[in-house]
């Protein structure tokens, strides 16, 4: 393999773990909240997907980006507060099957709405303009994912650890209770970790799907669980773990496939998870436990 | 200020307070005492808006406030220093005490901080560490300054002396007297009868989840069967 091969090769593995890191924090964040898995997150990451598609039918590209934004947060928003608010005091493993429910529900309804044939991703024309370096070529989306990526990474930090909804985020994943007796609006702070989870799935999905050039109903179950082991890779509930995690499975991911072993490329990410559950069951920056009793 | 009257309530078909009415006039130091599982953590859950009622109402300053939301009841005035402290352990102590004034407008609490640093001398050494890396005591002092931070006009506490050496349960009291000289009503509930009587203006004792006798903190102390069964004397 020459040289330029392997820049190239790891171009796309690092742009690749940009976007699963984007969609990764969203099971992070909505864990450490709410300490559940939401499974609907791929979802949620492919009918962004369709909201693009449909809305670059009619609009030009940064009016599309704004609505697929738009629609994504409102999409998770209006999920949380219909599968999961009511079942805020119920055991976890009931709001984790409402999950897993609606998850199947939003892929049935694309299919029957949008049916299982691949629709063509739409080309936003910057994002796809070929630059050449040297040997290497690579389209513009291949740079900025990961540069978006850490921008964006850098914002939440900065949000979650120096702002006061930061604060109250922080505060509410620790204790609900003593969280309301602050007079925080839990149900606010959950649904602002929707609101950003969602946007960022909104964003993974314009940088992954402009690379993947066509969405099916079934586009977001495979990310969807890679991004879910990267969340757990990295260690569920921190934010640096998930972007950690994205970033190695979307490396190891395209090695694999480079070195022509492709077909295992799927399989590596879950021999990931086991291997990582049996010896490291909290991840690489898994929650730290302080508290004295 | 406060008053409760006729109050019911129930967790998941237990019946933890039965009935009970109480005052907590202006500017008094209250206290309910009463053994484990008497209802006492549960009257103030309800007061405090986490726990809704079965029935009853509960009055503050002439409105009701009977199953308000927990941040409605807080933005009146009322706080809960809750049973175990409760500090968000991987917040700084800092950081507990700015949480404490969440719904407070203004930006600048370094009156407040002053304030609760003076009370709490260890608190500013610490103000940079993480709350969950405190001391039990320590701990209980961040929880009572994070509930002062909202500036409350009652300040409910739970136990406050639970699991703290005796010096440490001294200082505690001290520092409710402190607090209530600046104005603030005070209404405590706590295991340790002696302490809370001789602090308290007014106290109820509280049996199942009734109230089966109330009195001044001095009357209740030399009462022979608030002596026989919670200040550890035997009925002569």
């Amino acid at each position: 393999m020459s040289f330029s091969t392997l820049i190239q090769h790891c171009l796309t593995g690092i742009s690749l773990g940009g976007a699963y890191a984007l969609i990764a924090i969203g099971y992070t964040m909505v864990y450490g909240i709410l300490r559940l898995i939401n499974f609907a997150h791929g979802e949620i990451f492919m009918m962004a997907g369709y909201f693009m598609i449909f809305s670059m039918a009619s609009f030009p590209w940064p009016i599309s980006v704004t609505i697929t934004i738009a629609g994504t947060i409102l999409l998770g928003v209006a999920i949380e507060r219909a599968a999961y608010k009511p079942l805020r005091s119920a055991p976890r493993m009931s709001i984790m099957i409402s999950a897993i429910g609606v998850s199947y529900l939003l892929q049935n309804l694309a299919t029957y709405l949008f049916s299982a044939l691949p629709q063509s991703y739409p080309e936003i024309p910057i994002l796809k303009k070929i630059f050449q370096i040297g040997a290497v070529s690579a389209s513009l989306v291949t740079f900025i994912t990961p540069v978006l990526t850490i921008l964006l990474v850098y914002a939440l930090v900065m949000l979650i650890n120096h702002s006061k909804i930061g604060m109250a985020m922080r505060a509410v994943s620790k204790d609900f209770e003593t969280s309301a007796l602050m007079g925080i609006k839990i149900n606010n702070v959950i649904s602002m970790t929707f609101v950003i989870g969602s946007f960022l799935a909104a964003v993974g999905s314009i940088l992954y799907f402009t690379d993947r050039m066509s969405v099916t109903p079934f586009s977001g179950t495979l990310p969807g669980l890679k991004c879910f082991v990267a969340a757990v890779f990295g260690g569920i509930g921190s934010i640096p773990g998930a972007v950690v995690g994205g970033f190695v499975i979307g490396v190891c991911e395209t090695a694999l496939v480079a070195l022509g072993y492709s077909t295992f490329s799927d399989a590596f990410t879950f021999v990931l998870l086991i291997v990582m559950l049996l010896f490291r069951p909290t991840g690489l920056f898994g929650e730290k436990n302080i508290d004295k009793v | 200020m406060l008053k409760i009257e006729n109050l019911y309530v129930s967790y998941s078909g237990i019946e933890a307070v039965k009935g009970i009415s109480l005052e907590v006039p202006d500017q008094s130091i209250v206290t309910l005492i009463g053994a484990n599982g008497a209802g006492k953590s549960t009257t103030l859950r309800t007061i405090s808006g986490l726990v809704k009622p079965k029935s009853g109402r509960i009055t503050y300053q002439g409105e009701e406030i009977t199953g308000m939301e927990p941040e409605k009841i807080v933005s009146r005035g009322i706080t809960l220093v809750p049973e175990g402290r409760r500090v968000f352990p991987d917040l700084t102590v800092l950081e507990n005490l700015k949480i404490g004034a969440y719904l407070r407008k203004e930006k600048d609490f370094s009156e407040d901080f002053r304030w609760i640093y003076d009370l709490f001398p260890r608190l500013k050494e610490r103000s940079w560490q993480l709350a969950g890396t405190l001391s039990g005591g320590e701990q209980q002092m961040l929880a009572v300054g994070r509930a002062l931070m909202s500036h409350p006009k009652l300040i409910m506490m739970d136990e406050p002396s639970l699991g703290l050496a005796p010096l440490v349960v001294k200082g505690i009291f001290d520092i409710i007297k402190e607090i209530h000289k600046r104005g603030v009503t005070i209404l405590l509930i706590e295991q340790n009868a002696n302490m809370a009587l001789r602090t308290a203006d007014f106290g109820y004792v509280l049996e199942t989840g009734k109230i089966t006798m109330s009195g001044t903190g001095i009357d209740l102390l030399q009462d022979e069967s608030v002596k026989a069964a919670y200040l550890g004397k035997k009925r002569q």
